[in-house]
């Protein structure tokens, strides 16, 4: 199971955060800024998958952006690691061409996609054009 | 997609021009003007943190301001909400809002709509109480035809949906899953997979590493499970490191499957147990835990300490010292290793270890194997082992392995050399004194002492100790340096109280202390106030302060173990009944477990539950050596493992030879030609102190808790029809007709007490034991159930004889007495209520009285907005033959609570050609009719109790007569359909639900002439209704 997904700059800053089990609001942050500086000290030629605490942390880095999963023991480790992958493209599909501005001027609708990828901890869709439909109609009917 | 996140905060300001120049593409791009855009920019221009604190308070004020002022538009709600969520994400907290968030969702349009569910999904947990609020709206939007408002419903019920409304939601979602059957397919679906995979493609490897995993874990195929194998070799031999990673994760899954394999890949797991990389290290570890044998133990164990030495995180501490301190215990090849070893577990796992592991240590210690010689060595070893430990000066030891040390010594320190408790007392007496000693310890130390005293009564130590602790502040340390100075005085009940060697035995205790009763009575006697509970204490002093208490349950029930295990008295049971009434004097022979605290502790990891286990102790008497820890232990492994730095300069070649050797002590005892089947593993290894498992306990007990919940959100009274079969064989025995009928004051008693569990039967037994009310409650209670049989049912049970499908739910279920609603010289309508599980059933009965036939007889029923029918209110009856008698049935539901409403409706028939004729009938429902027990258990009753909001409190007063707790309870079970789920004290907790499952929930006391009630729901309206009920009972009783 998913327990967090983490969008982090390398500066630290939170872009997008989504948990999947209830942590308190002030942990958060800490759990945040104690995630980013355990990727940031890995190398290039180390393993994305880090053992942290009681679970274990998949990482992609995307320019000065990281991407950070939590999750527990049950979870495929490469699935997790290609649903990031999938995650992003998503995103450049909607954005055309995503850059951290956009996830951060539109983290509504960064969320909404999120959540038609992941429910309650699990992936539930991969398909881009399936995960996009819905937020799709709610554009258009914003734009009428 | 290299390039897809190039632009990085320094270019922002750029960034944002030209973003304003591009905009206006189909998809929204950065909004500049929005203000959730000036936001972010203003933060991005701050400098320090107490800046943005300051803007981010400043921009929550303007939030606050905004969503609260009567007039904000939804659409800006929802940018208001973006901005909360922006706010919550960087930290801060923004309450205020959630409220509005939830309204969002209730008003919004579909984009306003989904914004709101998502920030009640970021700001909300499953247990906050705000979530009710919610409900209504998401059942509205599973039920809508627009299939976007139901997705949303969807995701937020798997979101956070609180656990109890689960039911309310649950048939909405069942009809939108679709089930389909592709089992037999799996295998098909597998080989395709596994056959595609070509590819070299990530995801491929992920897929690929599932199908192996599932390979392996359904009934197994020898075809594929062979194409599994190869699979796994294409993961362990890449070159990449993900891809190792997960191969040697998939060969921890399947080796104890097939141990062959591990033999197939031995040296790429040789290679990975030295890899930089820490977390390949661990899966290497984890993948060897799985393939130990009591040839390869000591190896890999070394190979475990040799990494929690570099190890400093906590989980992997507590996970890798649960695993060796397993093996240890399960394969040790000797006593003198199994000690060493745990020294070292309990040396590194130190306090955060799990406290299992010294407890089942201890256990192990204490209740031996078949061989009396062999347990007498080993506890001699481990006794000389410790004292060897603390020979050395300034070793700091963490505090639970003192605490083992101590209890080891006090234990069996007698099978040293007569002279050496003094010794022994010394060394005890110097670890007392350390500063760096918690009181925990101390409490520890000071019992061994306790024990030691008796083989060196007149220690000069131990009355330096007295003198010494008896002016302690510590409270608990002067009490146990009493109770030592009184016990030297009296060696023969010292004697008696701290046998040798008598851990495993019982010694009877008089846990109810009956010898006080005298006492006791003489103090009632003399006018002093009875007992009462602390926790009972407690909340009187709170509701007196009129200060909220919102953990009634919290605190009566908190548990009874003792957490610092020096006081061996306990409370004697969960239930403390007060205690002039020590009505459980003969309840003796406690156990008295040597303040070990073996109880209480939970198991939280191990695959399939951590057992103690141990096996075949191989009879070396062991030498007396000093344990420092490392030397004998590791030295078989040094011969082979030289440290990295001198191997480097060894030649290739030879490094190879040395791998190849590590190889085969690792992998000793692996593959299909060895002795030791890995497959049976866990079966053939005979394990001495296999005990019930803690995990499956704990998880029986939850199913049974949740499995209890269902019950009572669904069916409570599931078993009430085969109990009403046994009372319909009684009836049958006393020659009655085989109908049973009751009143409805006590429809559900028998059913209840039938089927009330034999704790609860106990628990009333007992409580009526000890009231002054003469009759016992069963008799009191058969003989208002069981009316004689009155004409009126007699001549019922001739008309309903007519429609047998309604006689046989008559006998299923409690039902009322028939009563006559209308009549005249054609036609009589009666009706029954039967209450049913999950609802109200009304039969009604139209017989015609006349010599002709009816025709074209309908009844209807007038709707009303308290009720809701499932059937067609209106029913027609084509032709009712002469002197005959029809039923039909509805079956209602209630819409809100009430106390008693009218459902009133007309029946129409026509003679041959005469005109219609009309009669209206109405029947009356009580809200008793909807009420149902609810069959919780107390701790349910707690969570509920916290999570409900709508409360009503009220006192009543009482005449003498039904001032006793007893009597009140059986009224209220009786009369009001309430489920007593526990009584503590002058106490009482009862459960039970308005149809179909709205929980209300009763806390009761009796006092001097006084009932006080308190009841909860997360109906808001329900409590009232049931208190007035309650009222009118006592009142009628």
């Amino acid at each position: 199971m998913i327990k967090f997904f983490l969008m982090v700059n390398k500066q630290g800053q939170t872009r997008l955060s989504r948990y999947y089990e209830h942590v308190e609001i002030n942990k958060r942050t800490l759990l945040e800024a104690d995630v980013i500086k355990t990727c940031l000290s890995r190398s290039k030629e180390q393993c994305s998958f880090i053992e942290y605490k009681d679970f274990k942390l998949i990482y992609r880095q995307y320019a000065a952006l990281f991407i950070v999963v939590g999750i527990n023991e049950t979870e495929n480790e490469m699935a997790v690691y290609e649903f990031i992958h999938n995650f992003v493209e998503v995103l450049d599909m909607y954005f055309s061409r995503v850059s951290e501005l956009d996830i951060m001027f539109n983290l509504d609708k960064v969320h909404i996609i999120l959540d038609e990828m992941v429910l309650n901890g699990c992936i539930v869709e991969t398909n881009k054009a399936r995960i996009l439909a819905p937020l799709l109609i709610l554009d258009k009917m914003a734009e009428s | 997609m290299s390039d897809i996140v190039e632009k990085t905060l320094t270019a922002l300001p750029g960034l944002f021009l030209q973003h304003q120049a591009a905009g206006g593409s189909g998809v929204s791009r950065v909004s500049v003007s929005s203000r959730l855009g000036s936001l972010i920019r203003s933060i991005t221009a701050l400098t320090s943190k107490h800046e943005e604190e300051k803007l981010i308070q400043q921009e929550l004020a303007s939030l606050k301001a905004t969503v609260s002022a009567p007039g904000t538009t939804l659409r800006l709600m929802k940018e208001c909400m973006v901005r909360l969520i922006y706010c919550e994400m960087l930290g801060y907290e923004s309450s205020f809002g959630y409220i509005h968030a939830i309204k969002l969702a209730q008003q919004g349009n579909l984009l306003e709509k989904r914004v709101g569910y998502l920030a009640v999904s970021l700001f909300l947990h499953e247990n906050h109480e705000l979530l009710l609020l919610l409900v209504n709206t998401v059942v509205k939007d599973l039920q809508s035809t627009n299939l976007v408002e139901v997705c949303m419903a969807l995701t937020i019920v798997s979101q956070i949906f609180p656990r109890e409304m689960i039911p309310a939601v649950l048939p909405l979602i069942e009809d939108k899953l679709q089930h389909s059957k592709t089992s037999e397919l799996t295998y098909d679906v597998l080989d395709e997979s596994l056959r595609r995979a070509e590819l070299s493609h990530n995801i491929t490897y992920a897929i690929l590493f599932e199908c192996v995993h599932t390979i392996y874990t359904i009934y197994p195929k020898p075809e594929l499970l062979e194409k599994a194998a190869r699979c796994i070799g294409k993961f362990v031999l890449s070159p990449k490191i993900n891809l190792k990673y997960l191969g040697l994760k998939a060969l921890t899954y399947v080796i104890q499957q097939d141990p062959n394999l591990a033999l197939q890949h031995q040296m790429t797991i040789i290679e990975c147990l030295d890899h930089p990389d820490p977390i390949i290290k661990r899966e290497t570890l984890e993948l060897l835990y799985r393939i130990t044998n009591a040839q390869n133990v000591s190896v890999i164990v070394q190979k475990m300490l040799e990494y929690l030495q570099q190890s400093k995180e906590e989980y992997i501490i507590i996970s890798l010292v649960g695993k060796i301190a397993e093996l240890a215990e399960k394969y040790a090849p000797d006593n003198e290793w199994f000690i060493q070893t745990m020294n070292a577990v309990f040396s590194v796992g130190g306090d955060v270890m799990h406290p299992d592991i010294p407890n089942n240590f201890l256990r192990l210690l204490a209740e031996g194997f078949d061989d009396e010689n062999e347990d007498k060595q080993l506890r001699l070893y481990a006794v000389q082992s410790y004292l060897s430990l603390l020979e050395i000066e300034n070793a700091l030891y963490p505090q639970r392995f003192l605490q083992v040390m101590s209890w080891v010594l006090g234990e069996y320190s007698y099978l040293l050399d007569k002279g050496t408790p003094e010794i022994v007392i010394t060394k005890l007496y110097r670890l007392l004194v350390n500063k760096s000693t918690t009181s925990e310890t101390k409490a520890w130390i000071m019992g061994a002492v306790t024990k030691l005293m008796p083989q060196a009564p007149s220690s000069k130590t131990v009355e330096k100790l007295i003198q010494e602790f008896s002016v302690s502040l510590d409270t608990c340390m002067r009490q146990h340096a009493f109770e030592l100075k009184h016990l030297q005085e009296k060696v023969e009940l010292m004697k008696n109280l701290l046998p040798i060697d008598k851990s495993c035995e019982d010694l009877v205790v008089d846990a109810s202390l009956s010898f006080l009763d005298g006492f006791v009575a003489e103090g009632l006697d003399q006018g002093a106030a009875p007992y009462k509970p602390h926790h009972q204490r407690q909340e009187e002093k709170l509701s007196q302060g009129k200060v909220l208490n919102f953990e009634p349950y919290g605190l009566s029930f908190s548990s009874t173990m003792s957490s610092s295990g020096c006081t061996g008295r306990q409370s004697p049971a969960g239930i403390s009944l007060s205690s002039d009434v020590s009505g459980n004097s003969a309840e003796t022979g406690q156990k008295e477990i040597n303040s070990l605290k073996l109880e209480g502790v939970k198991k939280l990891w191990g695959k399939e539950g951590y057992l103690p286990k141990k096996e075949n102790k191989v009879g070396n008497i062991p030498e007396l050596q000093p344990v420092a820890q490392d030397s004998t232990l590791v030295e078989n492994v040094d011969q082979m493992m030289i440290k990295k730095d001198q191997s480097q300069a060894l030649h290739h070649s030879e490094e190879e030879a040395e791998k190849q050797r590590l190889a085969s002590t690792l992998f000793v005892g692996l593959g299909s030609e060895s002795a030791v089947s890995l497959l049976g593993k866990t079966d053939t290894v005979s394990h001495k102190f296999r005990r019930k498992s803690k995990v499956s306990d704990t998880k029986n007990r939850e199913l049974a808790i949740a499995h209890n919940i269902n019950c009572s959100s669904f069916n409570p009274l599931s078993n009430a029809p085969y109990e009403d079969d046994d009372h319909l064989n009684n009836f049958q025995g006393k020659g009655d007709t085989g109908l049973k009928k009751c009143s409805l004051g006590s429809e559900f008693l028998e059913s209840d007490l039938k089927s009330e569990s034999l704790t609860e039967l106990h628990l009333v037994e007992n409580l009526s034991a000890c009231s002054l009310s003469p009759p016992s409650l069963f008799e009191d209670n058969s003989m208002e159930i069981f009316h004689p049989a009155s004409p009126i049912l007699s001549s019922f049970a001739n008309e309903i004889s007519l429609t047998s499908s309604l006689l046989e739910e008559l006998n299923e279920h409690v039902h009322s007495d028939l009563v006559e609603l209308c009549n005249n010289e054609i036609l009589k309508v009666s009706s029954c209520k039967i209450w049913k599980d999950d609802c109200l059933l009304l039969v009604w009965l139209v017989a015609n009285k006349s010599s002709l036939e009816l025709k074209s007889t309908n009844l209807e029923i007038t709707p009303t907005e308290n009720f809701k029918i499932l059937e067609h209110p209106g029913f027609c009856f084509p032709i009712i033959e002469a002197e005959s008698t029809k039923s039909i049935q509805h079956h209602v539901h209630i819409e809100k609570p009430f106390t008693e409403e009218g459902l009133s409706g007309y029946i129409k028939c026509q003679v041959e050609e005469d005109p219609y004729i009309q009669l209206d009938f109405s029947v009356t429902l009580s809200l008793l009719d909807f009420i149902r027990p609810m069959k919780i258990c107390t701790e349910d009753f707690g969570k509920l109790w916290l999570s409900f909001a709508n409360d009503v409190k009220q006192n009543i007063k009482v005449s003498d007569s039904q001032a006793n707790l007893p009597f009140v309870l059986k009224t209220l079970q009786q009369k009001l359909r309430l489920h007593i789920i526990d009584i503590i004290g002058n106490e009482g907790i009862l459960a039970c639900r308005l149809l179909p499952s709205v929980p209300c929930l009763l806390h009761l006391r009796a006092h001097e002439g006084m009932v006080a009630l308190w009841f909860r729901s997360s109906c808001s309206s329900l409590p009232d209704y049931l208190l007035y009920q309650c009222q009118k009972v006592m009142e009628e009783s």
